[in-house]
């Protein structure tokens, strides 16, 4: 709830491992909120987020934080700290094993190692984009929350990204991307939740051999399926 | 991680930034001399001020000086968002709020030792004689004001009119610090017992860093 206003209706699903799901919905449907709920960032006014490791544990506060990435609208950077300060503070911030070493690996991997030792204030969007994407990566997190990743993605930016979801996803992560690029994420998301007005309207697998075109008819069919106006709007 | 060995982490990130930008450094240092030497030069000509006059002078310029500086500081964290990286890791958020709380107390022991050579200097106050019961009663009235200052700055997080906000909350529940602060400079500038006031302010401390400590998760998180 954000004040009287509901940002969410009561949203049921399971995400699992090995797959990427593409959360759609205009401005307004509760996408950001629900991301922020997942990520902890958020407490819901109602209901629970189970999270379980494997082996079925369930997991709590700082050991389950360490399972989350998160890529937002911001970058979540210092600007003041060089590409490699800031890597390498998150990933002693998350202990990361051989810091130095994932931190090298990751700044190669965005494709930003030649500007790694420049204060990131002087990055450009698109560089940011990949420092963000580098710092959500770093202690190999479980779960990958990315909330309109492609923001400011040159056209390698957005493939080297697309490659990334697709590692991500065979190294056994959930992953789920909030985007209204149907483009980037087409052929590469297996399973399509749509949103409206804080209400899920669709919940499905993704069509084999998706293009932007199929993701755009799912999303235009579950739209007609819109929640009642009482709902209300939310951020998102 | 120990939530000491995170503070450190914590702490060597804002040190490393400040270093870099200097604008909370430089800023603050500026108003605080800016403001001693207006009081010098309404005082100028005349006799030796008082020493209640210079006492208030020396906490009138902390306590603007870190309103300042916690404000400053805070609004550095959101840009780039990263009050929620930090939210995000996997670290006590008891550990934030008390890196915090160092950084500004650092930054602000800073600005009180120069505001302190500027008093000495244009006001003639007597503060070299007194300079380890003053170190003590300064430590420990920043030490309160940040611990005060600190949760307001975290909780205000994107509230539209913060910058109105901080000091209207931060004041009202500083102003023991404030008055235990002028009250204890006087007395020590006199020559008199300052003990009461000084155990006064480490209650207060105690205090306001336990309530600090535990209500920072809800109140950032809330952000």
């Amino acid at each position: 709830m954000y004040g009287r206003q509901r940002a969410l209706q009561p949203v049921d699903l399971t995400l699992e491992p090995n797959q990427i799901t593409a959360l759609l919905g205009e401005n307004g449907a509760g996408k950001s909120t629900l991301l922020g709920i997942l990520a902890t960032l958020i407490s819901p006014s109602s209901g629970e987020v189970l999270y379980h490791a494997p082996g079925n544990v369930a997991l709590e506060d700082q050991a389950l934080r360490r399972t989350i990435g998160v890529i937002a609208h911001d970058s979540f950077c210092y600007g003041d700290l060089t590409g490699r300060e800031n890597l390498s503070f998150f990933s002693r911030l998350y202990r990361v094993a051989d810091a130095m070493k994932r931190t090298d690996a990751l700044l190669a991997r965005v494709g930003i190692e030649a500007a790694a030792d420049r204060p990131a204030r002087t990055y450009s969007r698109g560089m940011m984009q990949r420092l963000a994407v580098a710092r959500a990566l770093i202690h190999s997190p479980a779960i990958l929350l990315c909330d309109e990743p492609f923001t400011g993605l040159d056209r390698s930016g957005v493939q080297m990204f697309s490659q990334i979801l697709r590692e991500e996803r065979g190294r056994g992560a959930i992953v789920l991307v909030v985007t209204h690029e149907f483009e980037a994420i087409a052929g590469l998301v297996d399973r399509v939740l749509v949103l409206s007005r804080g209400a899920l309207v669709h919940d499905g697998p993704a069509p084999s051999a998706c293009t932007a075109v199929e993701i755009e008819r799912i999303y235009t069919s579950a739209q007609r399926l819109r929640a009642p106006s009482a709902a209300g709007t939310g951020k998102g | 991680m120990s939530v000491v060995r995170e503070v450190a982490l914590l702490l060597w990130k804002d040190v490393v930034v400040e270093l870099r930008a200097k604008e909370l450094l430089f800023g603050t240092v500026f108003f605080g001399a800016i403001l001693v030497l207006i009081f010098a030069f309404a005082f100028y000509g005349g006799e030796r001020p008082p020493v209640d006059v210079m006492s208030g002078v020396l906490w009138v310029a902390i306590a603007l000086s870190g309103t300042l500086a916690i404000g400053r500081a805070f609004e550095r964290e959101r840009e780039g968002n990263t009050l929620r990286a930090l939210l995000l890791a996997p670290i006590s958020r008891s550990s934030l709020y008390l890196s915090k709380l160092i950084a500004i107390a650092l930054l602000m022991a800073i600005v009180e030792l120069v505001v302190a050579v500027l008093l000495s200097f244009m006001l003639h106050a007597s503060l070299i004689e007194h300079v380890l019961s003053l170190a003590a009663l300064l430590l420990l009235g920043t030490v309160g004001f940040g611990a005060v200052a600190s949760l307001f700055g975290a909780a205000l997080g994107r509230a539209r009119s913060r910058d109105v906000l901080l000091p209207l909350l931060v004041y009202p529940l500083s102003v023991p610090v404030l008055i235990a602060g002028t009250r204890a400079t006087t007395a020590l500038l006199l020559g008199e017992d300052a003990s009461f006031w000084l155990k006064f302010l480490l209650v207060y401390d105690a205090i306001f860093i336990s309530i600090g400590v535990w209500v920072f998760e809800p109140v950032a998180v809330s952000e």
